[in-house]
């Protein structure tokens, strides 16, 4: 089970809850599972198939470059936190 | 999943100190940058700029520059490509807010905003020309600050922008983002604290300073074909934002790489080479040229974001951290995109904190749109919570070392965002600092009725990753031309090389780097967030693996043996059956041409992260109290590099960045009129440190190194800006016996504080 840390922002679809375990083997289907437990939280993750523009994944302890084909290793964490770039 | 490296203690090149491959050109002049560019039949590009702070355009008469002799063309916003809308964070259809900054349309919003251009025979006329176009002004109220902009009735910037409060979408307000990161019981970890210390910080708008102004040279051929000069960290970034505004596709345009006078970040974005570009085209296919002047730097490009920074800690008696929150209002200048994100990540990231809130606002003001600067939105962060760290010690008498070694970060720490960190090297890094020479030398007291004071302050940034792009090409006597993507700001052609000759046993100098155009590279991303050492450091590993992996099939050809049967060690291919049989890389190169075609590899790469990085500086200084004017006279820089590449290019990113840290907590401001001008738009009137200013700036470089790279690389440039600022207010309250929250702290509020008593 995937330990999902839900953005504050959506929490009004998580009914507060900050935190979820989720069984996924793949972020995608870890956005799918969420969907089905808090309808339209999906729409706030996901555009086209692809994470928002200016949102990243953290699955473990990086962020993935491999968007939602990403595979999760059973217990991992994963957060979903605003893009950064460097300078 | 990420690969996890056994990293080695000791290398043959990497470590070491080689002159950098581009030492000679760069010290001779021979090394081209974006304004040396020239070319058959070049004219220039001008710009005109807005003279008011805020304000509707009501008409552009650009008629009489147009019929002026010399000139070739001449645009406004309208003249460059609609790039469409794209989904925004909200989810909404927005049009990226850069194709108003390159050009106003029907608002300016801040002075220095190009309303106009113009292409002309030679630069003079051009100038000349766009004091010819005619605007008309309708004057709004200006925006200065966060305060400002958030109070009831402020005017709007942006009247079309839907702010994200909080996962609301909020229509006329100059508040673009309002998010938060929250973990644990907050209120509850506030209940278990015996004391609480709760502080506000104030910054101005900084510029990076770079030396070279920004520059552009472009030629729209006619096959709509476009080639491009440009002063940039990342040649990728110029060709695809320069394509979405003029309207072609990126691989119509060939970006050819520049030497860089400085960028520190602030040469992530593009300002000028859309313009050339548009000028070019529309003087029928001449290369274009615009230079900018140092008071266009200043008043139009890059500063990192001023702001408030408040943040509220609570510890116990027994010196543990219980919860801890974080209001931070960044200034995002015209547009919205401040680093108020990076900010939010990094505030509480030295420390072990079971609860936290952080509340970060991006905020449009009537400022130059905010860009990168080195760890962009963590040095502002840093000075809040680092002044509030040191203010609990004070309070309650505790050791500054031993109460962040108590509280600090380490492997399975979760960050404010609530990430978890992998392993870091805080707790070495405040090791080497309680063992230093410079904290356990005594402040000692000056006999010049100068009043001294020590600051002890820490900092950590991320680091970033993403792609990058190497090629490698052996030679026949052996040497290997290397080509890589990251435009070099800091002697990474070196530190790419090095990891390439550690891995095929040759010596740095063997390897040859290049930087070639965009059209000749894989894609590889901008230099910048500390990532290149890392990222094409690692691209030049994986492509010199592949060399040696060739070159033992090629082995295996020459002395017709199984390929299984060679191993290869510090540059030297062996037979392990006969001892007789063993080749240099150089030997084998001069044999190639009969096992077959000539060697060369190439690796590009993704990575997901940099290593995460973290600074501890002590800095000592002295006032005058006549004055309030403060002198550095020791400081010292200890970081966690993961491996030093190159010491001296390390030690050198880190001496760098605490000099613009300095100059970033007692001189550097924009100090804005009562108009929301800008006053202060030189180099005489903006005030950076010099060399004649400051100590030589010490450095301890702690290894611990990244388990995500082979070499255990983790990014150095971002981190020693960090801390700079709180070291530095913190010796100053250690000197005076007053803290000053404003930054900078100049010599008049120095005063104001002595005065106080």
């Amino acid at each position: 089970m995937a330990k999902v840390f839900i953005p504050f922002q959506l929490r009004k679809f998580t009914n507060g809850v900050p935190e979820v375990d989720v069984p996924a083997a793949t972020l995608r289907e870890l956005v799918d599972e969420l969907e089905n437990l808090y309808p339209g939280i999906k729409d706030r993750l996901v555009k086209d198939d692809k994470l928002r523009p200016g949102l990243s994944a953290v699955v473990g302890y990086v962020a993935t470059r491999q968007g939602l084909r990403q595979k999760l290793d059973p217990d991992v964490e994963v957060h979903f936190v605003p893009a950064v770039s460097g300078g | 999943m990420v690969q996890v490296f056994e990293n080695k203690t000791s290398y043959n090149v990497v470590g070491t100190r080689p002159i950098r491959h581009d030492g000679i050109d760069k010290v001779t002049g021979r090394a081209i940058y974006g304004a040396d560019v020239k070319v058959p039949g070049l004219i220039w590009g001008e710009v005109l700029r807005s003279t008011e702070v805020h304000a509707r355009i009501k008409s552009i008469d650009t008629s009489a520059a147009k019929k002026m002799p010399g000139v070739f063309a001449v645009m406004v916003h309208q003249d460059l490509a609609d790039p469409g809308t794209e989904t925004t964070r909200n989810g909404l259809q927005d049009v990226d807010r850069e194709f108003f900054n390159i050009m106003a349309k029907d608002k300016v919003l801040y002075k220095g905003h190009v309303i106009a251009a113009v292409a002309a025979i030679d630069r003079n006329t051009a100038q000349e020309a766009t004091r010819l176009i005619k605007v008309e002004y309708e004057r709004l109220e200006p925006v200065r600050n966060v305060d400002e902009a958030t109070s009831p009735n402020a005017p709007i910037l942006i009247e079309d922008l839907i702010g994200d409060h909080l996962g609301e979408n909020v229509a006329n307000t100059n508040i673009a983002t309002h998010f938060r990161h929250e973990f644990g019981d907050v209120e509850g970890g506030f209940k278990l604290a015996d004391l609480i210390v709760d502080r506000e910080v104030s910054l101005e708008m900084v510029h990076q300073g770079y030396i070279e102004p920004h520059n552009a040279t472009v030629i729209w051929h006619e096959d709509d074909k476009l080639t491009v000069w440009s002063s940039t960290q990342g040649s990728f970034g110029v060709r695809d934002q320069t394509a979405k505004f003029v309207g072609v596709s990126p691989s119509q345009i060939r970006v050819n790489y520049s030497e860089i006078g400085g960028g520190f970040g602030g040469k992530t974005k593009v300002y000028l080479s859309p313009i050339a570009a548009i000028l070019s085209k529309k003087s029928g296919g001449k290369p274009v040229k615009i230079v900018m002047d140092r008071p266009s730097v200043f008043q139009a490009t890059g500063p990192a974001p001023g702001g408030k920074v408040k943040v509220k800690m609570g510890v116990t008696n027994n010196g543990k951290i219980t919860a801890a929150e974080a209001t931070i209002r960044y200034e995002a200048g015209a547009y919205p995109g401040s680093a108020v994100n990076a900010g939010a990540i990094c505030i509480f990231g030295c420390y072990n904190i079971p609860a936290s809130r952080i509340d970060g606002f991006d905020i449009v003001v009537n400022k130059p749109k905010s860009a990168a600067y080195r760890a962009p939105g963590s040095p502002q962060a840093a000075f809040a919570i680092e002044t509030v760290v040191d203010e609990i010690c004070e309070n309650k008498g505790w050791d500054k070392i031993q109460f962040r070694l108590d509280n600090a970060a380490k492997k399975g720490t979760r960050r404010g965002d609530g990430v978890l960190l992998e392993k870091v090297g805080f707790e070495e890094s405040l090791d080497a600092t309680r063992n230093s020479s410079h904290w356990n030398s005594p402040l000692g007291k000056p006999d010049n009725g100068k009043l001294r004071g020590r600051g002890l302050a820490c900092g950590y940034w991320m680091n970033g990753g993403g792609p990058s792009t190497c090629d490698l090409m052996l030679s026949d006597d052996g040497t290997v031309m290397m080509n890589e993507g990251s435009a070099d700001i800091g002697g990474t052609r070196a530190s790419i090389a090095m990891q390439a000759a550690e891995v095929l046993g040759l010596a740095a100098e063997d390897i040859k780097p290049s930087i070639p155009d965009t059209d000749s590279i894989g894609f590889t991303g901008t230099t910048g967030g500390s990532r290149t050492t890392f990222a094409t450091g690692y691209a030049a590993y994986l492509a010199a693996q592949s060399m040696v992996k060739e070159l033992k099939t090629r082995a295996s050809i020459l002395w017709e043996i199984d390929e299984t049967d060679i191993e290869f060690s510090n540059g030297v291919f062996r037979s392990t059956k006969e001892s007789e049989l063993k080749l240099s890389i150089k030997e084998l190169a001069e044999k190639l041409g009969v096992t077959g075609a000539p060697v060369s590899t190439t690796s590009s790469v993704n990575m997901a992260a940099g290593g995460n990085g973290y600074a501890v500086h002590i800095c000592d200084l002295e006032i005058d109290p006549e004055t309030g004017k403060t002198d550095v006279v020791r400081y010292t820089a200890i970081q966690d590099v993961g491996t030093a590449i190159h010491p001296s290019y390390a030690e050198g990113q880190i001496q760098g960045g605490v000099v613009q840290g300095i100059g970033w907590a007692l001189n550097e401001e924009y100090f804005i009129n009562d108009d929301g001008s800008m006053a202060n738009y030189s180099f005489l009137d903006y005030r950076m440190p010099t060399s004649l200013d400051l100590p030589m700036i010490e450095t301890i470089m702690v290894e611990v190194p990244n388990p995500n790279h082979p070499y255990g690389v983790r990014g150095v440039g971002e981190v020693p800006l960090c801390p700079p600022i709180a070291a530095v207010g913190n010796a100053i309250n250690d000197a005076i016996g007053k803290r000053i929250y404003e930054q900078p702290i100049k010599p008049g509020r120095i005063l104001d504080a002595i005065s106080k008593d």
